[in-house]
């Protein structure tokens, strides 16, 4: 499991890649908590295209850390192409906080216009 | 019912065998020739209940997790067990949402996941004893 980080202005994009499970949890946690504190992160985009697996552990890291982002005065939204992760984000109300694209362009308009 | 195929599986409560765990019953699911959704559902249920027995069970102490699984004609029972800690409610435990370990940020969701992406889960649990977790699901291609 691996998180990289690139910026588009003031908005923080998070690429996940491999699997995450509980195991992945704290160190995805901690890892970009350390961004969500510099100043030039205002928005963030969750980049889930990488993940090969993630089950309801990370519906508690993405909630856990739009909360706090939302504590900053940001947004957050989702880029997810994953059915089954899809239907993970959908049952466990994601949905309602955070909006969900195919791509990345479609995410940066819908923190835009929000 | 005997089953076609059986196998056992012990291991400690280390949050790196949740991943191992997954691997493990997949390989053993793909016996009945599952579709590649089919196998990324019985992987996502496994996890769920692996976690569960780490974190609740155990509470991060080190005990050992038992998995059985069993395979039918067309189907699978996979059975997830810890001597933990137990559960006192089960039905309010498999309420969505409900979690005993919010500050964990755990979202509560593990048994709605296990249930949605599985034909049945059943639990046996109790309080100081241990629980048992069984997930039921039958395969659209097997024996084809
Ligand atoms: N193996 C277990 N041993 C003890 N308690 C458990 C076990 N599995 C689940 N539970 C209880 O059921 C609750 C709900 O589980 P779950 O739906 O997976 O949500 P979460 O893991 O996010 O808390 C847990 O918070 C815990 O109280
Ligand atoms: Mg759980």
């Amino acid at each position: 499991m691996e998180i990289k980080f690139s910026n588009r202005g003031s908005t923080l994009i998070a690429a996940f890649s491999g699997e995450l499970d509980h195991h992945f949890a704290e160190y995805a946690r901690n890892k970009i908590e350390r961004e969500l504190i510099k100043a030039t992160t205002r928005d963030v985009v969750f980049d889930l295209t990488g993940l090969s697996f993630m089950d309801s552990s990370g519906i508690g890291v993405l909630v856990g850390r739009y909360v706090n982002i939302r504590k900053l005065g940001g947004r957050a939204a989702i880029i997810c192409r994953n059915t089954r992760i899809k239907k993970i984000l959908e049952i466990s109300g994601v949905l309602k906080l955070m909006s969900v694209h195919d791509e990345l362009d479609h995410a940066l308009r819908a923190l835009s216009t929000a | 019912m005997q089953p076609v195929n059986e196998m056992k599986l012990e291991f400690l409560s280390k949050s790196s065998n949740e991943a191992f765990a997954r691997v493990v019953a997949a390989a053993f699911v793909s016996q009945l020739d599952p579709t590649i959704e089919e196998l990324a559902d019985v992987r996502t249920a496994v996890s769920e209940a692996v976690t569960n027995a780490i974190i609740h069970g155990y509470e991060n102490r080190i005990g050992i997790i038992t998995m059985v699984c069993r395979q039918y004609d067309k189907s699978v029972e996979i059975e997830i067990s810890d001597e933990g800690a137990g559960i006192e409610d089960i039905e309010q435990a498999m309420q969505p949402l409900y979690t005993s370990k919010p500050e964990m940020e755990r979202s509560g969701m593990g048994f709605t996941v296990m249930e949605s992406f599985m034909d049945m889960v059943r639990v046996r649990s109790k309080p100081g004893e241990g629980t048992t977790v069984t997930l039921y699901k039958t395969f659209s291609s097997a024996g084809k």
